[in-house]
């Protein structure tokens, strides 16, 4: 006990020094590093409308309920999609309110994209992310929403399907994916002047 | 699993292997004060200048009472800073945002959490906490834990190792200038904790974390004091992007097993974890300095075969753990939909809906298997960042994570609590198997006795008390059902996950439970201090007790403390001794719900 | 004291066990083993809840009566382990019989019972008489039958001073007469204490014992602690554990297999020192004796078989062999030493020169003296000598002789070959030199290879000259010696050891070797030495067999390997019944559990019952080899390792999955469950 407080002193200092470095000089540090050579991702991969205001990160999806837009995976974040409150549905394997959850979405899925009623329908498309904000979505359910945007947009399914090729990111650390905020974008590019509906 | 899978998973496997030997060997360096590495040029300086504010000799050994007292001490100072922190942050700049105090029970659990490298999140991130409580409250911690856990860790290896200073002779009458020959006192040292808590901290922390903290921010990781962006959705949403300085608090989140998220979604968020690559170098990061301690141990008590061997039963039962996990996750037919008409057997419908695993609470650029393996590696140490939701694994694939916490993070483990936790089991297996060869059982020359077998039994028997006792009172209490987000067997693996995580010092969650209550706050709190402290008071004691041991000359008769066998012992010494306990609970919880989930049964 | 075997299971023994069964069930000396403790208080609550259950009344009765068994079976071990010693004790108490005493006071003699003897009495014992209490010879010399101690028939010479003092109570005096000072404590002789150790009345619990039951013990509290939290883990499930069933759990859970056995292991680690005619003064110094890892051995008695044989005849230049042959046998004849007498053989066996007349009338034999350090005979006007070599050296040349370079080099040669040369001249002519060698006893070189295969060193200690003493252990195979050694050497050579870390074990008798046997880890005094030198050690080998010291090691480490090996597998054992009463506890509210019941157990009920029956037989199955204790062969650790964790620690883990499936099988035909 006496040992106790006797270290009690350095204690105190060490907090007060170490804490000076670590959580000042040290984060001090790299924001300015990370500023100086990073600046766009530092501040979150802000992108840029066409009508010149941010309209997003190209990191953090966004809901697209829109017949011509790709539309994310569910959300369980906040009210969907909330960016400030970030999570997932937490819903076990037996849980009820899961499983209907999946089958209502397998059959608003397959409605909405003209599938078949037997269908199979990729695991991303009816699930809720981790984070509530994954800005992807699998190849195979971009591939299945292809057709969809296409004919509400007048385009060629070929040319949607080149747009999912140009907005697909590979890498031999985890699967292919689509980024639906700049697929949706590019989209809208090709498809001007119909503008966004609401 | 893939091809692709394999491939991930060999990579990291050969990343791991590569890595241990050249940290063991710069550990080796940084956990002795004469120590010298490639940074003293730009460091010796600012270490010269903490020891003497803090007015220590880092030459100056300690045995393991004073190491212990100065580590209690300090995790003290610690809690009582952050708790401070928590609790004025309304007050406090860098709030951007203007969240008000955190209450006093919150507070009190996140602090502890912080303190003992739990890192659990009561907390929602970028809800709940300023950017000067992450910054300095939080990431405080992260750096310090970390830098004690490795201290108690080299502490307890030197007590192993038979080092010449293991003991000074001083004659307590020597300050009147009259030393008296026969009133010597011995004390066997074990090092000096402010000297192991700094040269961690500038020397191994602080370095690895600017470099990863630039890589990170490569991947997309933001770091910045702006207040929260708004923006208008290509569909004309509004939508609210959190940000603030995170690069700089990840790195050492990961590197130190803290794993408590900038943001609530931890590393499923896309900005603390954008790629595959950062998902990769974070997971990497989780187990680095804890798969090099082996090495160290290796080094410091001459037998590199020890230490590879120690290694070896680490990664066998993370290779197991991981591509069981994988395994479940990566089923075919995870949900069995019962249709709504159905009133015979719900499995005549399963074909209609094909899932490419389990993708409820996952990351589409994890896929599967970077989620599961994410997960293993995460409850294998005692990190406890998340990149998917483990609350939506399936049954067993969420029993893995659960499981290795209750086998004490042994597997790599959490920086210093994994070795030392193992070398507890090392201790049990070494006396159980030693006797078997028909000696007094020794620990590399040093005999292991009552004293050693009472205070290695100690810390099992209290992370046992801890995790079967609290879960067992929730689970009877209002306060403790109210909080589930899952009925039905899932519910009472929440509750275990809950008490296990904490007690484990890991921190992740079934994060289904809502735990921001004064009961969970406070129960979990104790069962975070209980897990710290109650484990390594013992283990500083079993240093102790080692340290004063001379080391019997090796010989053909010594038991053997490398190569297969011993690997295997010690294998079936951590699964049956530290695992067989929460079978019963385990059944009621993940195993019950696994068959459960086979024939449809939903709650 | 009967020398044969006891069988494992006598008669004799078997029946009062059961008796020391029940009788053991006294909560008092039950709660000494918390284990079998925990066992008692589960049986005691089962056997209650008979009363308080609605339904199940034969599933509860034969659960409560299996669980008594349990705790029956680890008491009938521990008894049975007690009966074999008590069995020994008994052969003992017999000499014990109260003998009369023939007290001198002041030159007195009086007649006093033997149990009234003070330390320090004096008493005089002669043929016929058994000596009353352990003593110290202080006068006379007579031959002793010690049969009744060591079942040696053999009688041994007891002498005033010197190494052959000492005489045990209980042995009896065959010839002449001797003053015996009484050096025991009344009731504390030698004979009192060895009844006490066999009967395991005043056995302490070993440090290993110890360390092992602190294992044990937070095995049963964290398995307790288990077994308390599912009660409420079942109230969140919806299931009610019944008290009979979680207690069925605990009990097969806690490692009730080590724990009943445990005592008996110990008891019946001392047992077999026993019947090896070792006496130890505690449990501590067996188990210290398996942890020995260097054993300093005398060179004689132990190593060789004590005395110096003639090999060879080596003559000098111009003499032949057979004239040196005749003249050291002439030189030899008086000489009644085993030294001598095997000069006589040798030229006998060589040259068929037999041994001449004593009694020749010219003949004037000359004894060795420590002046002359030399002897021979003076016939004929011949005077032949035969010595040392540097005293005959100088007598040669005293005499005006030349002693030849080629004497000087066969001496020299001789001697590093460990033998040692003997100059045998006539007047000033140097004859040649005869060769005395050290025979090493048969078969101790394997034994030493044995003792290096378990790590243990093995060190020689002589007199001789360090030439001598490297020769020797080079043939006997030791890997290392000690020349010249005095008996402070070889205490300083204990202390040297012990300060590197090495256990020391070595062996007696000599007053001057009290302090090294007492310094020493394990001290075995042989029963001829001196009262001082069996002090000193913890152990007596009444055998007085050096060699001895090895079956002694052997049987320490059996004792440390029968221990670990029963605790690994009654560790292992948990696993097939965890898969034997987990899903027999869950099945009624989880029927989709099913396939966790891999053993395909007919009912819950059968199952649950099974695991507790496989748990309580598997004690009594066990108690042949606690008693025996697990085959040791003389192996490196790690294969010794290897070879017990495969048969007790794989062997644990599948024999309770047949078992329990044997049994399940069995009761559900006979309709119990």
């Amino acid at each position: 006990m006496k040992t106790l407080i006797t270290e009690l002193r350095p204690a105190i200092l060490a907090t007060v020094v170490l804490a000076a470095v670590t959580c000042g000089a040290y984060p001090l540090l790299i924001t300015a590093i990370a500023h100086t050579v990073f600046k766009d991702k530092a501040h979150g991969s802000l992108i840029t409308g066409p009508n010149g205001t941010v309209i997003g990160s190209a990191l953090i999806g966004q809901n697209f309920t829109a017949e011509n837009h790709f539309h994310p995976r569910p959300s369980a974040a906040g009210s969907g999609y909330d960016a400030a409150s970030s999570g997932g549905s937490n819903l076990g394997p037996t849980s009820q309110k899961l499983h209907d959850a999946i089958r209502e979405r397998i059959t608003a899925y397959r409605t909405i994209n003209g599938l078949a009623a037997d269908a199979p329908v990729p695991a991303d498309a009816v699930t809720a992310s981790a984070s509530g904000l994954d800005p992807h979505i699998s190849v195979a359910n971009a591939g299945l929403q292809a057709a969809r945007v296409a004919k509400v947009r007048n385009l060629s399914v070929e040319k949607v399907k080149e747009l999912i090729a140009a907005n697909t990111e590979r890498s031999i650390l985890g699967p292919s994916v689509v980024n639906v905020l700049k697929v949706n974008l590019d989209v809208e590019r090709v498809s001007q002047p119909v503008s966004p509906m609401p | 699993m893939h091809a692709t899978d394999w491939l991930q998973f060999a990579l990291f496997l050969g990343a791991l292997t590569l890595i241990t030997k050249p940290l063991g060997l710069y550990l080796l360096q940084v956990l002795d004060p004469a120590g010298r590495t490639w940074l003293d040029p730009v460091l010796k300086p600012l270490e010269k200048l903490t020891y003497k504010l803090l007015g220590v000799d880092p030459r100056r050994e300690q045995d393991w009472k004073q190491y212990t007292c100065a580590m209690l001490a300090f995790s003290l100072a610690g809690v009582v800073f952050t708790y401070a922190i928590l609790r004025l942050q309304g007050v406090l700049p860098f709030n951007p945002q203007g969240l008000p105090g955190l209450s006093h029970h919150l507070a009190f659990n996140t602090a502890v959490s912080f303190m003992t490298n739990t890192n659990w999140q009561s907390y929602g991130g970028e809800s709940t906490v300023s950017y000067f409580s992450q910054m300095v409250g939080l990431t405080f911690h992260n750096f310090t834990s970390a830098a004690a856990g490795i201290g108690i860790a080299a502490a307890l290896v030197r007590g192993i190792s038979n080092r010449k200073t293991n003991f000074q002779v001083r004659s307590p009458n020597a300050h009147d200038g009259s030393p008296n020959p026969t009133n010597l006192e011995v004390r066997f040292t074990l090092g000096n904790f402010w000297a192991d808590l700094v040269r961690c901290t500038y020397y191994l922390l602080l370095p690895i974390c600017v470099v990863f903290a630039i890589f990170l921010v490569s991947q997309g990781m933001i770091q910045n004091f702006d207040p929260y962006t708004k923006v208008k959705t290509l569909e004309g949403a509004e939508q609210v992007i959190a940000q603030g300085p995170m690069a700089s608090q990840i790195p050492i989140k990961m590197l130190g097993t803290n794993g408590g998220g900038f943001m609530n979604a931890n590393a499923a968020h896309p900005f603390e974890n954008p790629t595959p690559l950062s998902n990769f170098f974070q997971m990497l990061a989780i187990l680095a300095i804890g798969s090099g301690l082996t090495y160290y141990l290796g080094r410091m008590v001459k037998n590199q075969a020890h230490g590879w061997a120690v290694w070896a039963a680490m990664m066998v039962l993370f290779v197991g753990a991981a591509v069981t996990c994988a395994h479940f996750e990566a089923g075919e037919r995870v949900f069995q939909l019962v249709p709504e008409t159905a009133t015979t057997e719900p499995t005549s419908l399963e074909t209609r809906f094909t899932l490419d695993g389990n993708m409820e609470g996952k990351e589409t650029r994890f896929g599967t298997f970077g989620s599961s393996l994410f997960a293993t590696v995460t409850t294998a140490a005692s990190c406890g960042a998340v990149n998917a939701m483990h609350d939506s694994f399936t049954p067993i694939g969420g029993l893995v994570p659960l499981f290795l916490m209750q086998l004490g993070e042994v597997v790599i483990g959490g920086v210093g609590a994994g070795l030392y936790g193992m070398l507890v089991f090392v201790v049990l297996a070494v006396f159980i198997a030693g006797l078997m060869v028909g000696r007094t059982p020794e620990y590399l020359g040093k005999k292991i006795q009552a004293k050693e077998v009472k205070l290695a039994m100690l810390s099992l028997l209290v992370l046992t008390a801890s995790i079967l006792g609290f879960t067992a009172w929730a689970c009877v209490s209002d306060w403790g059902v109210v909080g589930l987000n899952n009925a039905g067997p899932h519910g009472l693996s929440e509750m275990l996950y809950a008490y296990s995580s904490t007690t484990g010092n890991n921190g992740s969650a079934f994060a289904g439970l809502t735990a921001n209550t004064p009961w969970y706050n406070t129960t979990l709190g104790f069962a975070m201090l209980i897990g710290r402290f109650l484990m390594i008071v013992p283990v500083m004691a079993l240093a102790g007790s080692f340290a004063a041991k001379q080391a019997a000359p090796a010989g053909p008769g010594t038991f053997p403390v490398h190569g297969a066998t011993f690997t295997i012992l010690l294998i079936g010494t951590v699964l049956l001794i530290g695992a067989l306990n929460f079978l019963p609970a385990l059944a009621l919880g993940p195993i019950v719900e696994h068959f459960l989930m086979g024939k449809g049964g939903l709650f | 004291m009967s020398h044969k075997p006891t069988p494992l299971f006598d008669a004799s023994i078997l029946v009062p066990a059961i008796g020391g069964a029940f009788q053991k069930l006294d909560p008092r000396l039950m709660v000494k083993n918390p284990v079998m403790f925990v066992t008692l208080v589960g049986a005691v609550l089962t056997t209650v809840s008979i009363f308080t259950a609605r339904t199940d009344y034969g599933f509860i009765i034969q659960l409560s009566l299996w669980l008594w068994f349990t705790v029956l079976f680890a008491n009938f071990a521990e008894a049975v382990a007690e009966g074999r010693g008590k069995a020994q004790a008994d052969s003992l108490r017999k000499a014990r019989k109260d003998t009369m005493a023939r007290r001198l006071h002041n030159s007195a003699e009086s007649s006093v019972p033997a149990s009234a003897l003070e330390k320090g009495d004096l008493v005089v014992c002669e043929a016929g008489d058994v000596i009353p209490a352990d003593g110290e010879v202080i006068e006379g010399i007579a031959s002793v039958d010690e049969a009744s101690i060591t079942g040696e028939s053999a009688p041994v010479i007891r002498e005033s001073g010197g190494d052959r003092s000492a005489v045990t109570g209980g042995t009896r005096v065959i010839s002449d007469r001797i003053v015996v000072r009484i050096t025991s404590e009344k009731g504390n002789t030698f004979l009192d204490r060895m009844i006490a150790m066999v009967e395991g009345a005043k056995r302490q619990k070993t440090p290993n014992e110890i360390a092992l039951t602190i294992l044990l013990s937070a095995m049963t509290l964290i398995f307790l602690l288990v077994t308390i939290t599912l009660k409420p883990f079942g109230i969140y499930s919806g299931i009610t554990f019944s008290t009979p069933v979680l207690v069925a759990l605990l009990v097969c859970l806690i490692p009730t297999t080590i724990g009943g056995l445990l005592s008996a292991i110990g008891i019946s680690g001392i047992d077999r020192l026993i019947r090896r005619n070792v006496m130890a003064t505690s449990g501590r110094a067996v188990e210290a004796a398996g942890d020995i890892d260097v054993l300093l051995l005398d060179k004689t008695g132990t190593i060789t078989i004590g005395n110096r044989m003639a090999s060879d005849f080596r003559p000098a230049n111009g003499v032949t062999e057979h004239q040196l042959a005749d003249a050291a046998q002439l030189a030899s004849l008086a000489d009644e030493t085993p030294e001598g007498r095997s000069i006589v053989v040798l030229a006998k066996e060589k040259f068929n020169i037999r041994g001449r007349e004593l009694a020749h009338p010219h003949a004037i034999f000359v004894p060795f003296t420590a002046q002359t350090r030399m002897s021979g005979v003076d016939l004929d006007g011949r005077s032949i000598r035969k010595g040392a070599a540097d005293s005959m050296k100088s007598h040669i040349e005293g005499q005006g002789g030349t002693y030849p370079a080629e004497v000087a080099k066969a001496v020299e040669a001789a001697s590093r070959a460990g033998r040692t040369p003997l100059i045998v001249a006539e007047g000033c002519k140097v004859l040649g030199v005869v060769e005395l060698k050290d025979v090493v006893k048969g078969g101790i070189k394997d034994r030493f290879a044995r003792l290096r295969k378990m790590g243990i060193k093995t060190v020689m200690i002589t007199g001789d000259n360090p030439m001598t003493a490297a020769a020797i252990a080079a043939e006997a195979g030791v890997d290392d010696f000690m020349a010249q050694a005095t008996p402070e050497d070889k205490l300083q050579r204990i202390r040297a050891e012990q300060a590197e870390g090495h256990l020391v074990a070595m062996t007696g008798d000599g007053t001057n070797d009290a302090p090294a046997l007492a310094q020493a880890d394990v001290g075995v005094a042989m029963n001829t030495g001196t009262q001082a030198a069996r002090e000193a050690g913890n152990m007596v080998d009444l055998d007085s067999n050096p060699t001895k010291l090895i079956e002694i090691v052997e049987i320490g480490k059996q004792l440390l390997m029968t221990r670990g090996s029963l605790t690994t597998f009654s560790i292992a054992n948990d696993i097939a019944k965890y898969f034997a009463i987990i899903p027999a506890m869950l099945m009624a509210t989880f029927p989709v559990i099913a396939p966790l019941n891999v053993m395909g157990l007919a009912s819950p009920q059968s199952a649950i019952l099974s695991a507790v029956i496989f748990n309580a037989l598997i004690i009594i199955a066990l108690i042949p080899l606690a008693l025996k204790g697990v085959t040791y062969k003389p192996m490196g650790a790690a294969a010794v390792l290897h070879r017990n964790l495969l048969v007790y620690g794989l062997g644990g883990v599948l024999v309770p999955f047949v078992g329990i499936k044997a049994i399940d099988v069995l009761i559900t035909t006979l309709h119990l469950a």
